[in-house]
């Protein structure tokens, strides 16, 4: 028997739907606010000479990266609270790991962006007397930005779809949704597929801004 | 310290003056590979110094000591009798490399223009950025400096779109944009197609003419003959031979300097 689809009777939770995009979008901008924080933090932290910031910041950057989203998200909520003695909310778990998750992958995306900047730039805007901070903020990140951009976008994107793990630890955003949604509809081919539209909608724009600035730099080399 | 062997002639034209760029007892190594052994040097105000020798002999880390783009191993080097410092700012009677960088301007080989900004604000940035001075001011003398060097029509191009040659006229115009007294050129010909080197060349020649000091390390020996007061011969971590062009380029005493010249036709 084909399967009879009905998109009705989970339309009707457009709502639930929305609600939960918003958080989506809500949890996105927040951490990648937050993780260009911590990226730029962590990124001069381990262009440094001092080695103690140095070290320290790629230890930030190896735990984070070298340990699943998922995993993170738990121990923050559900063992961090066993440390430290104190509840952490949900939300403020959510909001933390993922910003801390994607601060670690931010700060590599921007130190090898300064790095990429060839040496002669850094020695002409010194022979003009610059400062060290007039030569990163005047001639070294404004290169390295545009350079940047593509790589910045696509971690972004990801972290558009990494917001769905939070739903494990009970936020309700679009991927906890649409289970809601299937637990009262029992329709999880509907809901599901969705909240796979709604995510892709939404992204397909933005790796198609991704290659088309990485394409306009290429041309502008 | 020997300093004897270094005032040639032709520093005798201006007797009276202190030097403006003054090196003692020079050295530079990097690990165990010693470029510098001992490098003494005066630079007159209004003097044309062409820096030449062998490739790997050190000419470019020699310049690039003058405002301490590289950092001496060992030995003294003083602007108007005020001893340079390793660090920004200047302290007591020294000079920091700030300070200095303000005096002493740089042209590079590969003109490392700024490719994120106009050909105007390329000239612009340093003395609106680092000497704070009214853009008005500042861009009225960018367009004169444009006008010196031929470019006037290229004011709101980006670098990338400009010859080797014109770029390399912009790069001596950002230089000149901080007044400077003193003006290093490192090799500025030597990334440049054949045909584009003799605008820029005539451009410096302008600068000699106006009495602008430089240091200028070049491989164009008929150029270098033409236009400096006297002429440094880099050999084996020493300034082996100096004094006037007609001295050391057409009359090498060395036979180090003779073979090569030879290889110049110069």
């Amino acid at each position: 028997m084909p399967y009879k689809w009905d998109f009705n009777s989970v339309l009707q939770y457009w709502d639930l739907f929305a609600w939960g995009l918003w958080l989506t979008f809500a949890y996105t901008l927040g951490s990648i606010l937050v993780g260009v924080v911590i990226g730029m933090v962590i990124c001069f932290g381990r262009l440094s000479p001092f080695k103690i910031v140095s070290g320290l910041s790629r230890a930030y950057q190896e735990v984070f990266r070298c340990t699943p989203l998922l995993v993170q998200l738990m121990w923050i909520y559900y063992a961090l609270p066993l440390l430290i003695g104190v509840t952490i909310e949900n939300y403020v778990a959510a909001m933390l790991t993922l910003s801390l998750y994607a601060g670690s992958f931010y700060s590599e995306i921007f130190r090898g962006g300064i790095l990429s900047i060839d040496r002669g730039q850094t020695e002409a805007a010194k022979a003009i007397a610059m400062s060290d901070r007039q030569v990163m903020w005047r001639i070294v990140i404004p290169q390295a930005f545009k350079r940047v951009l593509p790589s910045f976008i696509n971690q972004s994107v990801i972290q558009f779809k990494n917001t769905s793990l939070i739903s494990v630890i009970s936020v309700g955003e679009l991927a906890y949704m649409a289970a809601v949604v299937n637990g009262q509809t029992y329709r999880p081919l509907e809901a599901f597929t969705i909240v796979a539209l709604l995510y892709f909608v939404v992204l397909f724009p933005m790796t198609q801004a991704a290659d088309y600035v990485e394409h306009r730099m290429r041309v502008s080399d | 310290m020997d300093v004897s062997a270094i005032s040639g002639e032709a520093t005798m034209q201006s007797t009276d003056a202190e030097p403006i760029l003054t090196v003692r007892g020079l050295q530079k190594s990097y690990n165990k590979l010693q470029v510098f052994k001992g490098v003494d040097l005066d630079l007159h105000r209004g003097e044309v110094l062409a820096i030449i020798g062998p490739s790997g002999s050190g000419k470019s880390t020699l310049i690039r000591c003058l405002n301490l783009l590289e950092v001496p191993t060992a030995g003294e080097i003083a602007y108007n009798g005020r001893r340079v410092e390793n660090r920004f700012q200047s302290r007591g009677g020294n000079i920091g490399c700030g300070e200095l960088r303000r005096h002493v301007g740089m042209v590079f080989q590969h003109f490392n223009l700024f490719p994120h900004k106009t050909v105007m604000q390329n000239i612009c940035e340093g003395p609106i950025a680092v000497l704070k001075e009214p853009r008005a001011e500042v861009e009225a003398r960018a367009m004169e400096l444009l006008g010196k060097v031929g470019l006037l029509d290229k004011r709101d191009a980006y670098p990338n779109h400009l010859s080797g040659g014109q770029k390399q006229r912009v790069a001596i115009a950002r230089a000149l944009a901080m007044r400077p007294d003193v003006l290093l050129l490192d090799e500025v010909t030597s990334a440049l197609d054949p045909e584009l080197v003799g605008e820029v060349l005539q451009v410096i020649r302008l600068l000699a003419q106006d009495g602008m000091t430089m240091a200028i390390v070049t491989h164009e020996m008929a150029f270098a003959a033409d236009v400096a007061d006297r002429v440094a011969f880099i050999d084996g971590g020493v300034i082996a031979e100096v004094g006037t062009a007609d001295n050391v380029i057409r009359n090498p005493a060395s036979e180090r300097l003779r073979a090569f010249l030879s290889r110049f036709n110069a």
